[in-house]
C-alpha cells in the first residue's frame, strides 16, 4: 500500500495516529450505518415486490374491462362518460426520515361530489364492464400510491447505500491502510535514526578512547 | 397540496381520469418525454405514473429523477399487459444496493 509522502517526524507520526483513531471510529460508525440501511431497504423492497406483482394483476384484469367496455360503446362515448370525473385527487406529501434519508410519504384525499362510490356518468349508454373496471381501478388507487412511496423510497435508499458502501470501503481498503503503512514506515525511520546515533556515538567514545591511548602512549615514551 | 398525474397511450390512461388523476396522453415516446419534463418542472405532482412501453424507450430521462425525493416517477403497465419492467426496476434497485440480486434468484 502506498504510503503517504510527509516527514518522518514523531509529530507527524502522532499527527497520523490520530487521524487512524478517527478513520477507524468512522469505519465503524458507517458500517453500522450501512447494515441498518440494508435492513430498512431489504423491507421496503419485498413489500414493494408483492404490492407491484398484486397491482398489476389488479390493472390487467381493469385492462380488460375497458377493452370489453370500449367494443362494445363507441369510443366517443367512453371518453365523454369518462371525461369529466366527479372526483379529485389530491396528495399530501409528508416526509419521514429513515436513517438520514429523506422519503415522501404519500396520503391520498380523494374530493368526490356525491357518495365515494359515483360513477360520473349515466347508466343509460354505458356498458357494465366500464362500471366494474373503474371500481376496480379506484378499489387500487391506495395501492398505487403506496408501491409509488415504495418505490420511490427504494430507489432513495440504493443510492445512499450505494454512497454509505463506497466509503466503508475506501475507509477500509484504502485510508486505513494507508495511514498504517504511513505510521510504520515513519516509525522504522526514526528507529533506523536512532540506530544511527547509537552507533555515531558508540564510534565517537571508540576514538576518543584511542586518541586518549595514543596520548598516554606518546607521553610514557617521551619519559 | 400535491397532484397525480398519468401518461401513456390512449387506451391505458382513459380509465385514470375518472380517479380524478390529471391524465395525459401521449402517441409516442417522444411527446410522453416532453410531457414529464413539463408536469416535473410545474412542481405540482408528487406522483407520476408513466406506462412500461414509454417508461422502457425513456430510461435515461428517468434516471435523472431517480435521486430526488420528489416526482416519484412510477412505471405501470399499460394497455398491453406487464411486461416485467416494473418488476426489472426494483431488481436493479436491489442489485444497486446490494450489489448481487437476492430478491429475485430462482
Amino acid at each position: 500500500m502506498a504510503e503517504l509522502r510527509v516527514n518522518p517526524t514523531r509529530m507527524e507520526m502522532k499527527r497520523i495516529q490520530t487521524r487512524y483513531q478517527t478513520a477507524r471510529k468512522g469505519h465503524k460508525l458507517l458500517k453500522d450505518k450501512r447494515d441498518e440501511l440494508m435492513k430498512q431497504f431489504l423491507d421496503v423492497v419485498r413489500e414493494d415486490k408483492q404490492l407491484r406483482e398484486r397491482v398489476e394483476k389488479a390493472l390487467a384484469e381493469v385492462y380488460g374491462g375497458f377493452t370489453v367496455a370500449s367494443a362494445v360503446s363507441s369510443p366517443k362515448m367512453l371518453e365523454e362518460a369518462l371525461i369529466c370525473p366527479k372526483k379529485e385527487c389530491e396528495l399530501k406529501v409528508d416526509y419521514k426520515n429513515v436513517m438520514s434519508v429523506t422519503v415522501p410519504v404519500f396520503q391520498l384525499r380523494v374530493l368526490s361530489e356525491g357518495g365515494s362510490d359515483s360513477y360520473n356518468y349515466g347508466m343509460a349508454f354505458t356498458s357494465g364492464e366500464l362500471d366494474s373496471s373503474l371500481r376496480a381501478l379506484s378499489g387500487i388507487t391506495e395501492d398505487l400510491l403506496r408501491m409509488a412511496e415504495l418505490e420511490k423510497t427504494a430507489q432513495l435508499l440504493a443510492e445512499e447505500i450505494e454512497r454509505t458502501r463506497r466509503r466503508v470501503n475506501a475507509l477500509e481498503y484504502i485510508l486505513m491502510p494507508q495511514y498504517l503503512a504511513t505510521i510504520k514506515s515513519i516509525k522504522m525511520k526514526l528507529d533506523e535514526n536512532e540506530r544511527g546515533n547509537t552507533t555515531r556515538l558508540m564510534k565517537v567514545k571508540d576514538m576518543m578512547l584511542q586518541a586518549q591511548m595514543t596520548q598516554k602512549h606518546d607521553d610514557e615514551e617521551e619519559e | 397540496m400535491y397532484k397525480i398525474a398519468i401518461i401513456g397511450e390512449r387506451d391505458s390512461v382513459l380509465g385514470f381520469m375518472a380517479l380524478g388523476f390529471s391524465v395525459h396522453e401521449a402517441p409516442d415516446a417522444e411527446s410522453a418525454a416532453k410531457t414529464l419534463h413539463t408536469l416535473v418542472k410545474s412542481g405540482e405532482y408528487a406522483v407520476i405514473f408513466l406506462t412500461e412501453n414509454y417508461a422502457m424507450q425513456l430510461e435515461e430521462e428517468l434516471s435523472r429523477y431517480k435521486d430526488l425525493p420528489l416526482p416519484a416517477v412510477v412505471s405501470i403497465p399499460g394497455q398491453g399487459g406487464s411486461t416485467g419492467y416494473g418488476m426489472n426496476n426494483i431488481r436493479s434497485a436491489v442489485e444497486r444496493a446490494v450489489g448481487a440480486d437476492i430478491l429475485f434468484k430462482e
